[in-house]
Protein backbone atom coordinates (compact mmCIF):
# COMPACT_ATOMS: atom_id res chain seq x y z
CA UNK A 1 0.00 0.00 0.00
CA UNK A 2 1.32 3.31 -0.60
CA UNK A 3 0.64 5.85 1.63
CA UNK A 4 0.05 9.35 0.88
CA UNK A 5 0.92 10.64 3.91
CA UNK A 6 3.00 10.01 7.75
CA UNK A 7 -0.95 10.58 9.13
CA UNK A 8 -2.53 8.39 6.36
CA UNK A 9 0.00 5.25 7.11
CA UNK A 10 -0.44 5.81 11.13
CA UNK A 11 -4.54 5.54 10.67
CA UNK A 12 -4.19 2.67 8.41
CA UNK A 13 -2.01 0.69 10.08
CA UNK A 14 -3.76 1.08 13.20
CA UNK A 15 -1.23 2.73 15.38
CA UNK A 16 -2.88 4.65 18.62
CA UNK A 17 -2.94 7.97 16.25
CA UNK A 18 -2.38 11.48 17.89
CA UNK A 19 -2.98 14.83 16.28
CA UNK A 20 -2.74 18.34 17.72
CA UNK A 21 -4.18 21.66 16.87
CA UNK A 22 -2.14 24.55 16.32
CA UNK A 23 -3.27 28.29 15.75
CA UNK A 24 -1.59 30.59 13.26
CA UNK A 25 -0.12 33.54 15.19
CA UNK A 26 -1.90 36.80 15.29
CA UNK A 27 0.77 38.87 13.62
CA UNK A 28 3.83 37.87 12.04
CA UNK A 29 5.99 36.12 14.12
CA UNK A 30 5.94 32.46 14.35
CA UNK A 31 8.98 30.77 15.66
CA UNK A 32 7.17 29.72 18.56
CA UNK A 33 5.17 27.30 16.49
CA UNK A 34 7.95 25.56 15.30
CA UNK A 35 9.22 25.13 18.74
CA UNK A 36 5.69 23.64 19.57
CA UNK A 37 6.14 21.18 16.69
CA UNK A 38 9.15 20.25 17.82
CA UNK A 39 8.26 19.33 21.52
CA UNK A 40 5.25 17.54 20.19
CA UNK A 41 6.85 15.57 17.13
CA UNK A 42 7.41 13.08 18.93
CA UNK A 43 3.94 12.20 19.79
CA UNK A 44 2.19 13.77 17.12
CA UNK A 45 1.44 12.29 13.34
CA UNK A 46 0.27 15.42 12.20
CA UNK A 47 -0.62 19.04 13.33
CA UNK A 48 -3.92 20.23 12.46
CA UNK A 49 -3.42 24.02 11.55
CA UNK A 50 -6.54 26.12 12.52
CA UNK A 51 -8.12 28.45 9.54
CA UNK A 52 -9.22 32.06 11.55
CA UNK A 53 -10.34 29.57 14.12
CA UNK A 54 -13.79 30.57 16.14
CA UNK A 55 -13.91 33.53 13.67
CA UNK A 56 -11.04 35.04 15.07
CA UNK A 57 -8.54 36.71 12.43
CA UNK A 58 -5.05 34.96 12.29
CA UNK A 59 -2.29 34.05 9.95
CA UNK A 60 -3.17 32.02 6.76
CA UNK A 61 -3.39 28.50 7.91
CA UNK A 62 -1.84 27.79 4.47
CA UNK A 63 1.30 29.81 5.46
CA UNK A 64 1.96 28.08 8.70
CA UNK A 65 1.24 24.56 6.90
CA UNK A 66 4.36 25.30 4.76
CA UNK A 67 6.34 26.63 6.98
CA UNK A 68 5.51 24.04 9.82
CA UNK A 69 5.83 20.84 6.48
CA UNK A 70 9.60 22.77 5.35
CA UNK A 71 10.58 21.83 8.74
CA UNK A 72 9.10 18.11 8.41
CA UNK A 73 6.43 18.69 10.40
CA UNK A 74 3.64 17.49 8.91
CA UNK A 75 -0.05 18.89 8.53
CA UNK A 76 -3.65 18.96 8.42
CA UNK A 77 -4.73 21.81 6.84
CA UNK A 78 -7.69 23.03 7.75
CA UNK A 79 -10.08 24.69 5.33
CA UNK A 80 -13.26 26.12 6.45
CA UNK A 81 -15.89 27.68 3.95
CA UNK A 82 -16.69 30.92 5.83
CA UNK A 83 -13.85 33.53 4.56
CA UNK A 84 -13.45 32.19 0.82
CA UNK A 85 -15.94 31.70 -2.06
CA UNK A 86 -15.49 28.23 -4.19
CA UNK A 87 -12.71 30.23 -6.46
CA UNK A 88 -10.42 30.74 -3.85
CA UNK A 89 -10.93 27.72 -1.69
CA UNK A 90 -9.97 25.97 -4.77
CA UNK A 91 -6.76 28.17 -5.41
CA UNK A 92 -5.58 27.39 -1.83
CA UNK A 93 -6.14 23.58 -2.11
CA UNK A 94 -4.21 23.64 -5.58
CA UNK A 95 -1.90 25.82 -3.72
CA UNK A 96 -1.80 23.41 -0.37
CA UNK A 97 -1.30 20.35 -3.10
CA UNK A 98 1.58 22.31 -4.62
CA UNK A 99 3.49 23.17 -1.61
CA UNK A 100 3.56 19.41 -0.93
CA UNK A 101 0.88 19.51 1.87
CA UNK A 102 -1.25 16.00 2.55
CA UNK A 103 -4.20 15.93 4.63
CA UNK A 104 -7.23 18.53 4.66
CA UNK A 105 -9.85 18.49 7.42
CA UNK A 106 -12.93 20.30 5.46
CA UNK A 107 -14.85 22.13 7.88
CA UNK A 108 -18.34 24.45 7.52
CA UNK A 109 -16.41 26.94 10.21
CA UNK A 110 -18.19 29.48 12.33
CA UNK A 111 -20.06 32.21 11.99
CA UNK A 112 -18.10 35.90 12.14
CA UNK A 113 -20.34 37.28 14.73
CA UNK A 114 -18.53 34.65 17.28
CA UNK A 115 -15.37 36.26 16.39
CA UNK A 116 -13.39 39.68 16.44
CA UNK A 117 -14.37 40.70 13.53
CA UNK A 118 -17.85 40.39 13.62
CA UNK A 119 -18.70 43.04 11.16
CA UNK A 120 -17.49 40.84 8.29
CA UNK A 121 -19.09 39.21 5.22
CA UNK A 122 -19.80 35.77 6.02
CA UNK A 123 -19.25 33.78 2.84
CA UNK A 124 -20.70 30.15 2.82
CA UNK A 125 -20.40 29.97 -0.92
CA UNK A 126 -20.30 25.75 -0.17
CA UNK A 127 -20.38 23.33 2.86
CA UNK A 128 -18.30 20.96 4.45
CA UNK A 129 -20.36 18.14 2.66
CA UNK A 130 -19.57 20.17 -0.69
CA UNK A 131 -15.72 20.70 -0.04
CA UNK A 132 -15.54 17.19 0.53
CA UNK A 133 -17.36 16.26 -2.66
CA UNK A 134 -14.97 18.56 -4.40
CA UNK A 135 -11.90 17.38 -2.67
CA UNK A 136 -12.80 13.65 -3.21
CA UNK A 137 -14.37 13.22 -5.79
CA UNK A 138 -14.19 16.52 -8.47
CA UNK A 139 -10.65 17.32 -7.97
CA UNK A 140 -9.16 13.78 -7.82
CA UNK A 141 -10.85 13.22 -11.40
CA UNK A 142 -8.63 16.17 -12.65
CA UNK A 143 -11.74 18.85 -12.93
CA UNK A 144 -11.98 21.40 -10.75
CA UNK A 145 -15.80 22.46 -9.57
CA UNK A 146 -17.00 24.37 -13.18
CA UNK A 147 -16.25 20.75 -14.63
CA UNK A 148 -12.97 22.65 -16.18
CA UNK A 149 -9.58 20.50 -16.79
CA UNK A 150 -6.62 20.51 -14.23
CA UNK A 151 -3.18 20.61 -15.13
CA UNK A 152 -2.26 17.87 -12.61
CA UNK A 153 -4.82 17.38 -9.51
CA UNK A 154 -4.52 17.13 -5.94
CA UNK A 155 -4.75 14.33 -4.13
CA UNK A 156 -5.83 14.98 -0.08
CA UNK A 157 -6.10 12.53 2.71
CA UNK A 158 -9.20 14.16 3.86
CA UNK A 159 -10.96 14.52 7.13
CA UNK A 160 -14.47 16.14 9.03
CA UNK A 161 -15.55 16.87 12.55
CA UNK A 162 -18.08 15.67 13.85
CA UNK A 163 -20.25 16.84 16.77
CA UNK A 164 -20.83 13.87 18.61
CA UNK A 165 -23.09 15.32 21.32
CA UNK A 166 -24.95 17.54 19.18
CA UNK A 167 -28.60 17.01 19.93
CA UNK A 168 -30.71 15.47 18.57
CA UNK A 169 -28.22 13.39 17.44
CA UNK A 170 -29.76 11.64 14.12
CA UNK A 171 -29.73 14.72 11.54
CA UNK A 172 -25.79 15.38 12.61
CA UNK A 173 -25.22 11.59 11.89
CA UNK A 174 -27.41 11.51 8.59
CA UNK A 175 -24.64 14.53 7.83
CA UNK A 176 -21.31 12.71 8.73
CA UNK A 177 -22.96 10.10 7.01
CA UNK A 178 -22.85 11.92 3.54
CA UNK A 179 -19.23 13.04 4.56
CA UNK A 180 -18.35 9.75 4.42
CA UNK A 181 -20.26 9.18 0.86
CA UNK A 182 -18.29 11.48 -0.45
CA UNK A 183 -15.21 10.30 0.88
CA UNK A 184 -14.07 11.20 3.98
CA UNK A 185 -11.29 9.36 5.53
CA UNK A 186 -10.90 10.30 8.84
CA UNK A 187 -13.13 11.94 11.56
CA UNK A 188 -12.21 14.27 14.33
CA UNK A 189 -14.81 14.82 16.96
CA UNK A 190 -15.36 17.56 19.34
CA UNK A 191 -14.11 17.39 23.15
CA UNK A 192 -15.11 14.44 25.35
CA UNK A 193 -16.05 14.21 28.79
CA UNK A 194 -19.06 11.82 28.27
CA UNK A 195 -17.56 8.79 27.73
CA UNK A 196 -20.53 6.47 27.59
CA UNK A 197 -21.86 8.92 24.78
CA UNK A 198 -19.17 8.83 23.10
CA UNK A 199 -18.81 5.23 23.11
CA UNK A 200 -22.68 5.62 21.88
CA UNK A 201 -21.59 7.66 18.85
CA UNK A 202 -18.93 5.74 17.47
CA UNK A 203 -21.63 2.42 17.20
CA UNK A 204 -23.30 4.68 14.50
CA UNK A 205 -19.42 5.43 12.47
CA UNK A 206 -18.73 3.00 10.04
CA UNK A 207 -15.51 0.78 11.45
CA UNK A 208 -13.93 1.56 8.13
CA UNK A 209 -13.74 5.23 9.25
CA UNK A 210 -11.61 6.20 11.44
CA UNK A 211 -12.23 8.23 14.60
CA UNK A 212 -9.82 10.43 16.83
CA UNK A 213 -11.45 11.45 19.77
CA UNK A 214 -11.28 15.56 20.83
CA UNK A 215 -9.45 16.06 23.77
CA UNK A 216 -9.59 19.32 25.60
CA UNK A 217 -8.36 19.56 29.40
CA UNK A 218 -9.47 21.09 31.59
CA UNK A 219 -8.07 23.58 33.64
CA UNK A 220 -10.55 24.80 35.90
CA UNK A 221 -13.89 24.65 36.99
CA UNK A 222 -14.47 27.97 35.56
CA UNK A 223 -13.76 26.84 32.27
CA UNK A 224 -15.71 23.84 32.60
CA UNK A 225 -18.71 25.28 33.45
CA UNK A 226 -18.83 27.60 30.51
CA UNK A 227 -17.92 24.59 28.25
CA UNK A 228 -20.53 22.74 29.83
CA UNK A 229 -23.22 25.53 29.47
CA UNK A 230 -21.92 27.32 26.23
CA UNK A 231 -20.23 24.84 23.88
CA UNK A 232 -23.13 22.84 21.85
CA UNK A 233 -22.37 19.22 22.08
CA UNK A 234 -20.37 19.41 24.88
CA UNK A 235 -22.15 17.58 28.12
CA UNK A 236 -19.73 17.72 31.50
CA UNK A 237 -20.73 14.68 33.78
CA UNK A 238 -21.62 16.35 37.24
CA UNK A 239 -18.60 14.08 38.68
CA UNK A 240 -16.24 15.78 36.48
CA UNK A 241 -17.62 18.95 37.71
CA UNK A 242 -17.34 17.73 40.93
CA UNK A 243 -13.99 16.74 40.60
CA UNK A 244 -12.81 20.37 39.17
CA UNK A 245 -14.32 22.41 41.86
CA UNK A 246 -13.18 20.30 44.90
CA UNK A 247 -9.52 19.71 43.61
CA UNK A 248 -6.78 22.04 45.43
CA UNK A 249 -4.80 21.36 42.37
CA UNK A 250 -7.43 22.23 38.80
CA UNK A 251 -4.55 22.18 36.46
CA UNK A 252 -3.63 18.45 37.45
CA UNK A 253 -6.65 17.34 38.11
CA UNK A 254 -7.65 18.10 34.38
CA UNK A 255 -4.74 16.25 33.07
CA UNK A 256 -5.99 13.36 35.29
CA UNK A 257 -9.17 13.56 33.73
CA UNK A 258 -7.91 13.34 30.45
CA UNK A 259 -5.49 10.77 31.00
CA UNK A 260 -8.35 8.49 32.24
CA UNK A 261 -10.50 9.77 29.24
CA UNK A 262 -8.28 8.56 26.75
CA UNK A 263 -7.56 5.29 28.10
CA UNK A 264 -11.02 4.21 28.87
CA UNK A 265 -11.73 5.51 25.03
CA UNK A 266 -8.22 4.17 23.15
CA UNK A 267 -9.44 0.55 22.48
CA UNK A 268 -12.96 1.76 21.17
CA UNK A 269 -11.45 4.25 18.14
CA UNK A 270 -8.41 5.18 15.90
CA UNK A 271 -6.53 8.01 18.38
CA UNK A 272 -6.56 11.63 19.58
CA UNK A 273 -6.88 15.23 18.63
CA UNK A 274 -5.69 17.38 21.27
CA UNK A 275 -7.36 20.69 20.92
CA UNK A 276 -5.17 23.00 23.39
CA UNK A 277 -5.81 26.85 22.43
CA UNK A 278 -1.85 27.20 22.31
CA UNK A 279 -1.29 25.34 25.47
CA UNK A 280 0.67 22.64 24.02
CA UNK A 281 2.66 21.65 26.89
CA UNK A 282 -0.09 19.70 28.65
CA UNK A 283 -0.22 17.09 25.46
CA UNK A 284 2.91 15.79 26.36
CA UNK A 285 2.46 15.94 29.76
CA UNK A 286 -0.89 13.96 29.57
CA UNK A 287 0.64 11.50 26.77
CA UNK A 288 3.66 10.56 29.10
CA UNK A 289 0.77 9.11 31.64
CA UNK A 290 -1.09 7.35 29.17
CA UNK A 291 -0.97 3.61 28.72
CA UNK A 292 -1.52 2.61 25.20
CA UNK A 293 -2.84 -0.81 24.25
CA UNK A 294 -2.10 -0.71 20.95
CA UNK B 1 -45.15 40.11 0.99
CA UNK B 2 -42.31 43.04 1.32
CA UNK B 3 -41.79 43.97 5.00
CA UNK B 4 -40.61 47.33 5.37
CA UNK B 5 -39.95 49.66 8.78
CA UNK B 6 -40.46 53.32 8.83
CA UNK B 7 -36.87 55.13 8.99
CA UNK B 8 -36.51 57.96 11.61
CA UNK B 9 -38.24 61.21 11.16
CA UNK B 10 -35.08 62.39 11.56
CA UNK B 11 -33.63 61.11 8.31
CA UNK B 12 -36.43 61.97 6.72
CA UNK B 13 -36.25 65.57 7.69
CA UNK B 14 -33.02 65.89 6.80
CA UNK B 15 -33.52 64.58 3.07
CA UNK B 16 -36.46 67.08 2.77
CA UNK B 17 -34.54 70.03 4.31
CA UNK B 18 -34.10 72.06 1.45
CA UNK B 19 -37.48 71.19 0.26
CA UNK B 20 -39.94 73.60 1.15
CA UNK B 21 -43.79 71.87 -0.26
CA UNK B 22 -44.27 67.88 0.14
CA UNK B 23 -46.41 65.52 -1.50
CA UNK B 24 -46.42 62.38 0.08
CA UNK B 25 -47.08 59.17 -1.17
CA UNK B 26 -48.35 55.55 0.55
CA UNK B 27 -48.51 52.00 -0.79
CA UNK B 28 -52.03 50.09 -0.59
CA UNK B 29 -50.00 46.82 -0.46
CA UNK B 30 -47.60 45.64 1.69
CA UNK B 31 -46.65 48.74 3.54
CA UNK B 32 -50.40 49.07 4.63
CA UNK B 33 -50.04 45.66 5.78
CA UNK B 34 -47.02 46.48 7.76
CA UNK B 35 -48.71 49.64 8.86
CA UNK B 36 -45.70 51.63 7.60
CA UNK B 37 -47.03 53.56 4.15
CA UNK B 38 -50.63 53.15 4.59
CA UNK B 39 -53.67 55.76 4.79
CA UNK B 40 -52.80 56.52 8.39
CA UNK B 41 -49.54 56.54 8.47
CA UNK B 42 -49.12 58.66 5.24
CA UNK B 43 -51.41 61.69 7.00
CA UNK B 44 -49.82 61.18 10.45
CA UNK B 45 -46.35 61.82 8.84
CA UNK B 46 -48.11 65.10 6.80
CA UNK B 47 -49.34 66.50 9.90
CA UNK B 48 -45.74 65.58 11.45
CA UNK B 49 -44.26 67.11 8.69
CA UNK B 50 -47.00 70.30 8.50
CA UNK B 51 -45.87 70.80 11.72
CA UNK B 52 -42.12 71.12 11.44
CA UNK B 53 -42.73 73.99 8.59
CA UNK B 54 -43.23 72.22 5.56
CA UNK B 55 -46.38 72.70 3.11
CA UNK B 56 -47.72 69.46 2.54
CA UNK B 57 -49.24 69.80 -1.21
CA UNK B 58 -50.93 66.45 -1.02
CA UNK B 59 -51.35 62.60 -0.40
CA UNK B 60 -51.96 59.67 -2.08
CA UNK B 61 -52.10 56.04 -1.54
CA UNK B 62 -51.78 53.65 -4.09
CA UNK B 63 -52.99 50.46 -4.29
CA UNK B 64 -49.63 48.83 -5.27
CA UNK B 65 -47.19 51.46 -4.78
CA UNK B 66 -44.53 49.28 -6.80
CA UNK B 67 -47.06 49.38 -10.49
CA UNK B 68 -45.57 52.22 -12.12
CA UNK B 69 -48.76 52.29 -14.22
CA UNK B 70 -50.87 52.95 -11.01
CA UNK B 71 -48.24 55.32 -9.81
CA UNK B 72 -48.15 57.30 -13.34
CA UNK B 73 -52.03 57.13 -13.26
CA UNK B 74 -52.77 58.22 -9.64
CA UNK B 75 -50.42 61.21 -10.12
CA UNK B 76 -51.30 62.32 -12.74
CA UNK B 77 -54.70 63.53 -11.29
CA UNK B 78 -53.73 64.42 -8.16
CA UNK B 79 -52.46 67.90 -7.09
CA UNK B 80 -48.66 66.88 -6.79
CA UNK B 81 -47.00 69.97 -8.56
CA UNK B 82 -43.32 70.03 -10.30
CA UNK B 83 -41.98 71.98 -7.20
CA UNK B 84 -42.73 69.25 -4.72
CA UNK B 85 -40.53 66.83 -3.07
CA UNK B 86 -42.16 63.26 -2.91
CA UNK B 87 -42.10 61.54 -0.10
CA UNK B 88 -43.09 58.17 -0.57
CA UNK B 89 -43.76 55.51 1.96
CA UNK B 90 -43.12 52.01 0.41
CA UNK B 91 -40.87 49.45 -0.43
CA UNK B 92 -37.75 50.04 -2.44
CA UNK B 93 -39.51 49.26 -5.50
CA UNK B 94 -42.25 51.45 -5.00
CA UNK B 95 -39.91 54.23 -4.11
CA UNK B 96 -38.11 53.29 -7.48
CA UNK B 97 -41.62 53.19 -9.34
CA UNK B 98 -42.48 56.40 -8.65
CA UNK B 99 -38.89 58.11 -9.61
CA UNK B 100 -39.28 56.27 -13.02
CA UNK B 101 -42.39 58.14 -13.67
CA UNK B 102 -42.03 61.81 -12.62
CA UNK B 103 -39.36 64.22 -12.51
CA UNK B 104 -39.69 65.15 -8.92
CA UNK B 105 -37.04 64.94 -6.22
CA UNK B 106 -38.15 61.34 -4.37
CA UNK B 107 -37.23 60.68 -1.23
CA UNK B 108 -37.41 57.30 0.80
CA UNK B 109 -39.46 56.88 3.81
CA UNK B 110 -38.67 53.19 4.51
CA UNK B 111 -36.53 50.69 4.91
CA UNK B 112 -37.64 47.81 3.08
CA UNK B 113 -36.47 44.71 5.19
CA UNK B 114 -37.11 41.17 3.44
CA UNK B 115 -39.85 39.32 1.59
CA UNK B 116 -42.29 38.03 4.91
CA UNK B 117 -44.49 35.69 5.87
CA UNK B 118 -47.33 37.26 7.84
CA UNK B 119 -47.38 35.10 11.10
CA UNK B 120 -50.13 38.29 12.82
CA UNK B 121 -50.71 41.77 12.50
CA UNK B 122 -47.57 42.60 14.03
CA UNK B 123 -45.20 40.03 13.15
CA UNK B 124 -43.41 38.82 9.96
CA UNK B 125 -41.24 36.15 9.11
CA UNK B 126 -38.07 35.77 6.73
CA UNK B 127 -38.28 32.57 5.40
CA UNK B 128 -37.69 32.34 1.82
CA UNK B 129 -35.00 34.97 0.01
CA UNK B 130 -36.00 34.50 -3.66
CA UNK B 131 -32.61 33.03 -4.59
CA UNK B 132 -33.77 31.83 -7.95
CA UNK B 133 -33.18 28.18 -7.63
CA UNK B 134 -35.55 26.74 -5.17
CA UNK B 135 -34.97 23.64 -2.95
CA UNK B 136 -38.09 23.32 -1.09
CA UNK B 137 -39.11 20.04 -2.78
CA UNK B 138 -35.94 18.76 -0.71
CA UNK B 139 -36.45 20.35 2.83
CA UNK B 140 -39.84 19.60 3.72
CA UNK B 141 -40.76 23.38 2.52
CA UNK B 142 -37.85 25.07 5.18
CA UNK B 143 -36.36 26.68 3.29
CA UNK B 144 -32.33 26.36 4.86
CA UNK B 145 -31.10 29.31 2.28
CA UNK B 146 -32.64 31.74 3.76
CA UNK B 147 -33.41 30.19 7.90
CA UNK B 148 -29.88 29.08 8.34
CA UNK B 149 -27.31 31.99 8.63
CA UNK B 150 -24.32 29.57 7.23
CA UNK B 151 -27.18 28.63 4.23
CA UNK B 152 -25.91 24.85 4.34
CA UNK B 153 -27.98 22.71 1.81
CA UNK B 154 -26.60 19.13 3.47
CA UNK B 155 -27.38 19.57 6.90
CA UNK B 156 -27.01 21.12 10.12
CA UNK B 157 -23.87 22.07 11.11
CA UNK B 158 -21.90 21.42 14.63
CA UNK B 159 -23.24 24.18 16.27
CA UNK B 160 -26.90 23.06 16.14
CA UNK B 161 -28.11 22.38 20.02
CA UNK B 162 -31.56 21.41 20.93
CA UNK B 163 -33.26 22.58 17.96
CA UNK B 164 -31.65 26.26 18.09
CA UNK B 165 -29.40 27.60 15.82
CA UNK B 166 -25.40 28.44 16.67
CA UNK B 167 -25.79 32.25 15.30
CA UNK B 168 -28.69 33.22 17.16
CA UNK B 169 -30.31 30.93 19.94
CA UNK B 170 -33.66 32.49 20.16
CA UNK B 171 -33.54 30.84 16.42
CA UNK B 172 -34.53 27.67 15.36
CA UNK B 173 -32.24 25.68 13.96
CA UNK B 174 -33.46 25.44 10.49
CA UNK B 175 -32.08 21.99 9.64
CA UNK B 176 -33.80 20.96 12.99
CA UNK B 177 -37.17 21.97 11.39
CA UNK B 178 -36.73 20.49 8.00
CA UNK B 179 -35.37 17.14 9.82
CA UNK B 180 -38.73 17.35 12.45
CA UNK B 181 -41.18 17.98 9.32
CA UNK B 182 -39.19 15.75 7.29
CA UNK B 183 -39.30 12.76 9.82
CA UNK B 184 -43.22 13.63 10.70
CA UNK B 185 -43.85 13.32 6.88
CA UNK B 186 -42.04 9.66 6.80
CA UNK B 187 -39.45 11.12 4.58
CA UNK B 188 -36.56 11.13 6.18
CA UNK B 189 -34.60 9.41 3.24
CA UNK B 190 -34.96 12.70 1.41
CA UNK B 191 -31.58 13.74 3.19
CA UNK B 192 -29.24 11.17 2.06
CA UNK B 193 -28.83 12.45 -0.83
CA UNK B 194 -25.51 14.89 -1.80
CA UNK B 195 -27.13 18.47 -2.21
CA UNK B 196 -24.60 20.22 -4.94
CA UNK B 197 -23.77 24.05 -4.47
CA UNK B 198 -26.22 26.47 -5.56
CA UNK B 199 -25.80 28.02 -8.79
CA UNK B 200 -25.41 31.65 -7.90
CA UNK B 201 -25.83 33.17 -11.42
CA UNK B 202 -29.36 32.43 -11.27
CA UNK B 203 -30.21 34.96 -8.97
CA UNK B 204 -27.20 37.78 -8.49
CA UNK B 205 -27.24 39.08 -12.03
CA UNK B 206 -30.71 39.02 -13.49
CA UNK B 207 -32.71 42.91 -12.84
CA UNK B 208 -35.19 41.81 -15.25
CA UNK B 209 -38.01 39.21 -15.74
CA UNK B 210 -40.59 39.09 -19.21
CA UNK B 211 -43.31 36.60 -18.99
CA UNK B 212 -43.30 36.43 -22.22
CA UNK B 213 -39.94 35.84 -23.17
CA UNK B 214 -38.99 34.06 -19.72
CA UNK B 215 -35.51 35.61 -19.68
Amino acid sequence: MLYKSRLHKDLLTKKFVVTAELSPPKGVEYNYLLDQAEALSTYVSAFNITDNQRSTMRMSALAICHLLESQGFETIFQITCRDRNILALQSDILGASALGIKNILAITGDYPLSGDHPFAKPVFDIDSVQLVHLLKQVMPGGKDFAGKELKGSPDFIVGVVANHGAQPQEPQLIKLQKKINEGAEFIQTQTIYDIDQFLEFLEEVPPAVPVLGGIFPLKSAKIAHFLNDNVPGVSIPETILRRMENTKDPYKEGIEIAVETIEAIQPECAGVHFMTMGAVDVIAEILKEVSIDK
Amino acid sequence: MIISDQKPFEEIAHSLKASDSIFVVGCGDCATSCATGGEKEVAQLAEKLAASGKTITGTAVIATGCDERLVKRDLKKSSLTPEDAVLVLACGSGVQAVNSVIDNYVVPGLNSLFLGKIKNLSTFDKVCSMCGECVLAKTGNICPVTRCPKHLLNGPCGGSSEGKCEVNRNNDCAWFLIYERLKKLDKLSFLNSYQPPKDNSKNNIRTRFNTERKS
